[in-house]
């Protein structure tokens, strides 16, 4: 007996789940390209919302829960929007060392914000990584996908203050921007 | 492909670089990336014509020195890093002076940073030998340099078992932190019947602070493919999967460059270099879970699983991927198989000590003059690394401690810095070798915060699976946190103890079994630093 | 005359548990050896039907020449191995896990529903855990009383995973998995919605049987009235099995 497996539809024409679809028909369409798939979700929409882990648990034929449990495992994967601009403080070990906590307490302070939090107003997403590999640098922090290195707290505030005024950059940030092999 | 043709292959690229009289080199690995090494790089080439006879620019891999970056080199082509004139902290500004000064006799005094001081000169590099000198997404510099020779005579003068000899002449042990014998485990797969194996490189470099693998991805990639390939040969693999942390994009990228021009010229695919041997490699990306190192985990992740860990046995080399014999080594071990291969296990075994052969590369981290990459033999006194090599504390300052191993190994005191850097000197002062992070701490760093520093990092990494892990770290933290503060007694310090012993005794996975380490060394060493804060 | 039947090729392995010699096949594991032959060994997650999950590491137990503790769920037995599974060191260990357990989840024996049936409660009176050395995890999660016939009180969870096994093993639903990481793992059905709101859930109610604790429970028990029922779960197991 062979059941039938119905492929579901994308979930609209927007031109993204092509990007999403080809993913999944590279790996046949086989339960183990889940996570290279929340990847290219991700990095087509920013973000995984429940539309999207629907479609991609029906399209690989994976549970729900399954999807649901892998996508909340990995701390990469965000399952809300991001805000307008992003600063991922750095809390590896060099940078610990010399005051990523000072750095994270600034902006919780000045923005009031937590990592892993946005501002109420939607314009800054805050971040810790473990180790963006700037530790020759640190303390460092990656805005809007760019790393900045070597930092007291007063230069990472004046320099998201800049960023308010200027209009948000088109990717993600860098550290947080998987790319799909080829 | 024979391997005379390949030698020809490499000495007309040679040639044709040879005709150029300059090389300007600028490193373009993340960390002078950050630094802005890009517009160096962009400013020097518009400074050169297209078609210049007498200078060619371009980017490479890491240099090490990555405190001093955005780096630049200028050689002669085919010259080491320390055969050439180095520039450290340039901008592009800087960019005019050093075209005009190509071909002078003295250097430029602003911007220059000797290679004959004891951070280049005291180093021994296997690993990182063409890092910083050959363009990473060029194939032909990857040749130039002897790349794949190593793959093509295994492939063509020897058989699986003479390479896993070789190996184990060789001495190598696994260089992502167990220190198991790397010929050894190969021997296992390649015993292991059934038609499908597999081949992975954990480069899911997840310690805090450490950044070797990372800097040999970035700078010479082909080198850890040529690697997987002859580890398949020996082992009888087809299929091989490189498993990357989505945090270091630029590795990535290179990488998949690389394995597409691999390809394309024939040293991966099928039947490569004309023998009946073919082997694949594809890329999986990580997304942020450090347990993911632990190689059962990374077998889940790759299998598009959460990533947990499962008892072993079975190891992966009797049930790895998908049920598979599977051979996983980490990106340092397979950049040391192309030259074992090449030169032979007894070269490789005659470095180093008695238990640990060849060299290391350690990330040199925390409050030291030259932050960056070092690579030096196995049994280099730790002070030699720190003082000589590292350049010692800035400002002066004296070192309290030195940890190495990450959130698995521990901090060695000022009064150990004369031991040997190796496997079991390391283990025999309570803390391991690990991946290679070494972060410097002076006299101002808390040895108290530390340990609950790498707590939380255990805390928050910790997959959840087993109760001592989940449970206990949680605990531990909280406990630190009340020491730290002040808040706690000696029953509080005791139970943390307690707590120690158990999580290391019963935990699933090497993340719990070694979580405590970090406490209980700065315990061994430093425990006037708990007791001075305890209330009662 | 039929010739005699091909056999499997297992071979009968001889070894000492507790200074008690016992013999078994080459695939079985320590626990499955020790539950056939009544000897006590502590576990939560264990549960005979379902897969290996090796999670709550109670039934870790020592092996003479060994330097590491074994877990006897995932330990195959070995020809002259020599077990013990009750040493002064083993019972403090589970004396502690059982306490990080306690201290995990708000765990109000009281008021449950399961008390005097709990698994979790019978450990903890036999590993001698009188008192409490640790503090309460400070997190408290809501109950889930959507369900018609059943209630999820995560608060009484200790995530040994038997009713995600047990829904993908047997019923073949997956409805349950684990969200989240570390302390913050918890189970769910389908998208972490309400139980009743679950597209795949068959309302089989073999979760709520296998629950070692009162965190899956029938609605409308009162304290001290839910007692599960597992035998069918080695019947299904064997009978599910391809043949």
């Amino acid at each position: 007996m062979s059941l039938h497996r119905p492929k579901p539809a994308l979930p609209s024409d927007d031109t993204r789940w092509k990007l999403v679809n080809a993913t999944m028909r590279r790996n046949g369409y086989a339960d183990h390209a889940l996570i290279e798939t929340l990847h290219s979700i991700q990095n087509a929409f920013g973000y995984l919302d429940e539309t999207a882990l629907r479609f991609v648990a029906a399209a690989l034929d994976v549970p729900l829960s399954k999807v649901f449990g892998v996508a909340t495992f990995y701390h990469l994967f965000r399952l809300k929007p991001k805000g307008r601009h992003t600063c991922v403080v750095c809390t590896g070990t060099a940078c610990y060392i010399k005051g990523a906590g000072v750095l994270v307490d600034a902006l919780r302070a000045h923005h009031q914000v937590e990592p892993g939090e946005t501002t109420a107003d939607g314009a800054l997403s805050v971040l810790t990584a473990r180790c963006v590999g700037a530790c020759g640098l640190a303390p460092a922090a990656v805005v809007d996908g760019e790393v900045v290195g070597k930092l007291a707290p007063e230069a990472l505030l004046a320099r998201l203050d800049r960023l308010d005024a200027a209009p948000a950059p088109p990717g993600l940030p860098a550290s947080s921007r998987p790319r799909a092999p080829a | 492909m024979h391997l005379d043709d390949l030698a020809e292959q490499a000495a007309t690229i040679r040639a044709r670089d040879a005709e150029t009289a300059h090389e300007i080199r600028v490193c373009m690995a993340a960390s002078c990336q950050s630094s802005g090494s890009g517009q160096v790089l962009d400013a020097l080439r518009a400074g050169v014509e297209p078609q210049s006879s007498s200078c060619r620019v371009k980017g490479v891999g890491c240099m090490g020195l990555c405190s001093a970056g955005p780096l630049v080199a200028v050689a002669a082509p085919g010259d080491t890093l320390n055969a050439s004139r180095l520039y450290r902290d340039v901008t592009p500004a800087d960019a005019p002076a050093i075209l005009d000064n190509l071909g002078k006799p003295d250097p430029i005094e602003r911007l220059h940073c000797p290679t004959d001081q004891p951070f280049f000169t005291a180093q021994h590099r296997i690993v990182l030998e063409h890092s910083g000198q050959i363009d990473p997404d060029s194939l032909d510099d990857a040749i130039a340099v002897g790349g794949y020779s190593a793959l093509v005579h295994a492939l063509t003068e020897l058989t699986p078992g003479e390479v896993i000899r070789e190996i184990t002449t060789s001495g190598l042990r696994g260089r992502g932190g167990g220190g198991y014998p790397t010929g050894l485990k190969w021997s296992t797969v390649a015993k292991m019947p059934g038609p499908q194996k597999y081949i992975v490189c954990n480069a899911d470099e997840g310690d805090p602070g450490a950044f070797m693998d990372r800097a040999v991805l970035e700078s010479d990639p082909h080198r850890v493919i040529e690697g997987m390939a002859i580890a398949a040969y020996a082992v009888g693999a087809s299929k091989g999967y490189v498993y990357v942390r989505a945090e270091y994009p630029l590795a990535v990228e290179r990488l998949t460059n690389a394995i597409r021009k691999a390809k394309r010229a024939g040293f991966l695919g099928s039947q490569i270099a004309d023998t009946q041997f073919s082997f694949e490699i594809e890329l999986r990306l990580g997304a942020g879970a450090f347990v993911c190192g632990e190689e059962t985990a990374l077998m889940a992740s790759i299998q598009g699983l959460r990533g947990q860990p499962r008892p072993r046995p079975p190891y992966p080399a009797e049930a790895g991927l998908w049920g598979c014999p599977t051979l996983i080594n980490n990106v340092e071990t397979f950049a040391n198989i192309a030259p074992i291969v090449r030169e032979g296990g007894a070269w490789f075994a005659a470095l180093g000590t008695e238990g640990s052969k060849g060299t290391k590369v350690f990330a040199l981290a925390g409050t030291i003059v030259n932050t960056g990459l070092i690579e030096v033999p196995m049994g280099t006194r730790l002070a030699h690394i720190i003082e000589v090599i590292g350049g010692g504390i800035p400002g002066g300052g004296r070192v309290k401690a030195v940890q190495t191993g990450g959130p698995s190994g521990g901090c060695i005191p000022r009064a150990h810095l004369d031991t040997p850097v190796d496997y079991d000197s390391l283990k025999g002062l309570g803390t391991i070798m690990g991946s290679g992070g070494m972060i410097v701490m002076d006299e101002r760093s808390s040895m108290v915060d530390v340990a609950r520093y790498f707590m939380e990092f255990c805390m928050t990494e910790s997959c959840g699976k087993c109760v001592p892990c989940r449970t206990g770290t949680q605990q531990m933290h909280a406990l630190l946190e009340r020491i730290a503060a002040a808040e706690a007694g000696r029953a509080e310090l005791a139970l943390l103890e307690e707590l120690c012993e158990v999580v290391q005794a019963t935990s699933l996975c090497g993340l719990g079994q070694t979580a405590p380490n970090p406490v209980l060394s700065t315990l061994r060493y430093f425990r006037d630093e708990y007791e001075s804060r305890l209330v009662d | 005359m039929p010739g005699p039947a091909s056999q499997p090729k297992v071979r009968v392995v001889t070894f000492r548990v507790d200074d008690q010699d016992l013999s078994a096949r080459e695939d079985e594991t320590l626990i499955e050896v020790c539950r056939e032959h009544r000897i006590p060994i502590p576990s939560l997650c264990y549960l005979e039907g379902l897969s290996v999950w090796g999670g709550c590491r109670l039934c870790m137990v020592e092996i003479v020449g060994q330097p590491r503790l074994a877990a006897a769920c995932s330990t195959r037995v070995i020809e002259g191995m020599e077990v013990r599974t009750d040493t002064e060191r083993l019972r403090r260990y589970r004396r502690i896990l059982v306490e990080l357990l306690f201290a995990e989840r708000a765990h109000v024996c009281s008021v449950c529903v399961s008390n005097g049936h709990c698994e979790l409660q019978t450990l903890a009176q036999r590993c001698g855990v009188d008192h409490m050395r640790m503090p309460r995890r400070p997190v408290s999660y809501p109950v889930d009383s959507s369900h018609e016939m059943f209630r999820l009180d995560h608060d009484r969870c200790i995530l040994c995973t038997r009713c995600v096994r047990v829904c993908d093993e047997i019923e073949g639903a997956h409805t349950w998995d684990v969200m989240g990481r570390g302390s913050d793992c918890r189970v769910i059905t389908d998208m972490a919605q309400p139980w009743a709101e679950s597209e795949t859930c068959t309302s089989c109610g073999k979760c709520v049987q296998v629950c070692p604790t009162g965190a899956l429970v029938k609605q409308g028990t009162s304290v001290g009235e839910m007692v599960k029922d597992q035998h069918f779960l080695p019947i299904l197991a064997r009978r599910r099995q391809p043949r």
